[in-house]
Order: C-alpha cells, then sequence, then structure tokens
C-alpha cells in the first residue's frame, strides 16, 4: 500500500507507478464521467462523494444508481453490485499465492486497492509469485505503487465530476453517460457465443419482468441468464469457450 | 432516495457497496485456508457479470415509466447503439461514451426526444 513506507521507498514502487501512468487519462476521463453521472441522477454530493471514496469500482457504482433511484432493497443493489464485481473474484484466486503471506488485512487492503489494470499490469510483469522474502517485498511494491497512480487518477477526476456537476443543468441528461459507460463495459464482456446469449436473455428478461417489486427483475434476469448458459454448455461440451 | 439530498438509507447502501468492493477482490485471500469453488459456480463467474450488466442498461435504455417506449423518436435508442458499435469499431469504453453522448445531446436537448 503506497501509505507503507516499506513499500513507497522500494524501487519497484516508481517502476509500478511508471507503467500506471500511461493508462491514467483514460481512468481520470472515466472518473470525470462517473462523479457527474452519480449527481445527475440524483445523489445528493455528500453520497458521492462518500460513494466515489469508499466503493472504489466504477462499473459497480455505475450499476447501482438507476437501482438507488428505483428504490430497490440493499440486498439486490449490492447482490448486482457482487455480480458486475465477479470479474474481482476471479482475479483474486490468481493473485492469492502472490499476498498470502502477508497478515490478513494487509491482503485485504491491497485486494481493495486493486483495480482492473492494476491487475493486469501486475500479472503482465510478474508472471510467477516471488520465491524469497525480497522478491515478494519488491511485487507488493510494484502492486502498491501501480495501485496508487489508478487510485489518484480515479477519485481526483471523479471529484471534480461531482463538483462541476452541480453547475450543469439536470435536463442536459448527463446522467445518461453513465448508461454508456455500463454499454462499453457490456461489450467488452461479450468475448465469447454464451456470455452474448447471457446478455441477451438477462436483458430480456429484465425488461418483461419488469413490473416485479423490489427490482427483483434484476435478480431473476441474472439467475435466468446464467442458468441458461450453464445449461447450454452441458449440451455442447467446452470446446472452445476459453475464459478471458 | 430523493434527488440531491442526502439520506442515511442511501449511506447505508454505499458502505455495503464498500464491503462488496473489498470482498469482491481479496475472495480467495481472505481466508488462510485454500480453497476453491465447485466446479458449476466456476463457469457461473463466465456469465453473471455480463447478464448483471445488461439487466440494469437494457431497461434504462428501452423503457419509460414501467413500459417499453412506444415511439423511436428516443434518443437513447439511437446513442446506445452508437456507442455499442463505437465499442466494437475501436475497442474503447471511453469512446463509446463520447460517441454515445454526440449523439444524446443533439437529439435530446435539439430534437426534445
Amino acid at each position: 500500500m503506497f501509505f507503507l513506507r516499506r513499500h513507497y521507498t522500494h524501487p519497484e514502487f516508481r517502476i509500478g507507478m511508471n507503467e500506471m501512468w500511461p493508462q491514467a487519462p483514460g481512468i481520470a476521463a472515466w472518473g470525470l464521467m462517473t462523479g457527474v453521472a452519480m449527481v445527475k441522477s440524483g445523489m445528493s454530493v455528500v453520497e458521492s462523494l462518500a460513494m466515489t471514496l469508499l466503493v472504489f469500482a466504477g462499473s459497480s457504482q455505475l450499476a447501482a444508481i438507476p437501482l438507488l433511484v428505483a428504490g430497490a432493497p440493499m440486498w439486490v443493489i449490492l447482490a448486482t453490485g457482487f455480480c458486475v464485481n465477479l470479474r474481482f473474484v476471479v482475479f483474486s484466486l490468481h493473485l492469492r499465492p502472490y499476498l498470502i503471506h502477508l497478515p490478513r488485512w494487509e491482503r485485504m487492503a491491497h485486494g481493495y486497492l486493486t483495480a482492473d489494470l492494476s491487475y493486469v499490469l501486475f500479472t503482465r510483469r510478474y508472471p510467477r509469485p516471488a520465491a524469497d522474502a525480497e522478491g515478494r517485498r519488491a511485487q507488493e511494491a510494484y502492486l502498491a505503487g501501480n495501485c496508487f497512480v489508478n487510485w489518484a487518477s480515479w477519485m481526483l477526476p471523479s471529484i471534480v465530476g461531482i463538483v462541476l456537476a452541480n453547475f450543469i443543468p439536470t435536463q442536459w441528461g448527463l446522467g445518461f453517460a453513465g448508461i454508456l459507460c455500463l454499454v462499453g463495459i457490456l461489450c467488452s464482456l461479450a468475448s465469447t457465443r454464451l456470455r452474448i446469449v447471457s446478455a441477451a436473455v438477462a436483458g430480456a428478461v429484465a425488461v418483461a419482468t419488469w413490473a416485479l417489486p423490489l427490482k427483483l427483475n434484476i435478480v431473476v434476469a441474472i439467475a435466468a441468464a446464467v442458468l441458461l448458459c450453464l445449461g447450454l454448455e452441458k449440451l455442447r461440451p467446452a470446446t472452445q469457450e476459453a475464459p478471458s | 432516495m430523493m434527488a440531491g439530498t442526502t439520506d442515511l438509507w442511501t449511506l447505508m447502501v454505499i458502505a455495503g457497496l464498500a464491503v462488496v468492493t473489498v470482498v469482491a477482490r481479496s475472495f480467495f485471500f481472505i481466508s488462510n485456508k485454500s480453497w476453491n469453488l465447485p466446479h458449476w459456480a466456476q463457469r457461473g463467474l463466465q456469465y453473471a457479470p455480463i447478464a448483471a450488466l445488461s439487466a440494469v442498461v437494457l431497461p434504462e435504455v428501452v423503457m419509460a415509466q414501467g413500459h417499453l417506449v412506444g415511439t423511436w423518436a428516443d434518443a437513447r435508442l439511437y446513442a446506445a447503439t452508437a456507442g455499442a458499435l463505437a465499442y466494437f469499431w475501436r475497442r474503447d469504453v471511453l469512446l463509446t461514451i463520447l460517441v454515445g453522448m454526440a449523439v444524446y445531446l443533439p437529439l435530446h436537448l435539439g430534437g426534445g426526444w
């Protein structure tokens, strides 16, 4: 973590920062837009700031906004957020051998701060977990530096977006940028045929069961899509469906 | 949730979402014990995220006041389509937003769609 001396004084910390810098403008633009979208969807400045500073996960923040606005129950919002975040569950399995030697709170702090790009860059630089103490220290320092740049280039523009959004009329409809962002992430996940089936089924079911109370249409849609895809997998045993 | 006002329930949901971030990102190294998900759950991980996004997004694009939009004069339809096409053109989420808003704002503000 960037606040630990043994991390930020290590040379790998700077290397981790340098490898993240080229990504910073893209992260910043997305953060800015998320900040604007939160406020323009009807969240207060305090709520938006709390969400940015605490949740630190763009796609689950954006997915939660329409559900918050619709007054969905907490468990539906949290379950939807968790589903959107399931990719991190897969990442955590991969990161386990790199971090498991640390005390639990440090592991979880590393986990909390490691978003998509840091995971990708970290596992690219270190295809294997270190075998000795010095190697482990270097890997932790790299991860800390990398995550620090990611965190800062997300947080600062998000806060700017929240403040600026106060001066933009709601009628402009800038909140829709949040939905467009989710459209982009959705397209980026559409990497196999069964995932496209999953998206199509979930979307159709969510619309068809819209009238269900408590926003349960979201839960029903996810369950229907996942069960159908697992069923289709059984019919056509894994041939080309490589996980990405 | 009331527009523009802060309420405790929303703040509690936000705190819950923060816990969800921590749990999801450290899922397999919270416990010291090594363990694995059952096979079906591992396979399910492939399909749930895109399903969740689609279930949230599609109603926001094609529905208004709880019904399918009955008109083609709705800026969201064209903006979302243009955004998706832009994604598959350049594989860039940021471009999706920019192109989508470039379609959305003129139709919405200029055309009143």
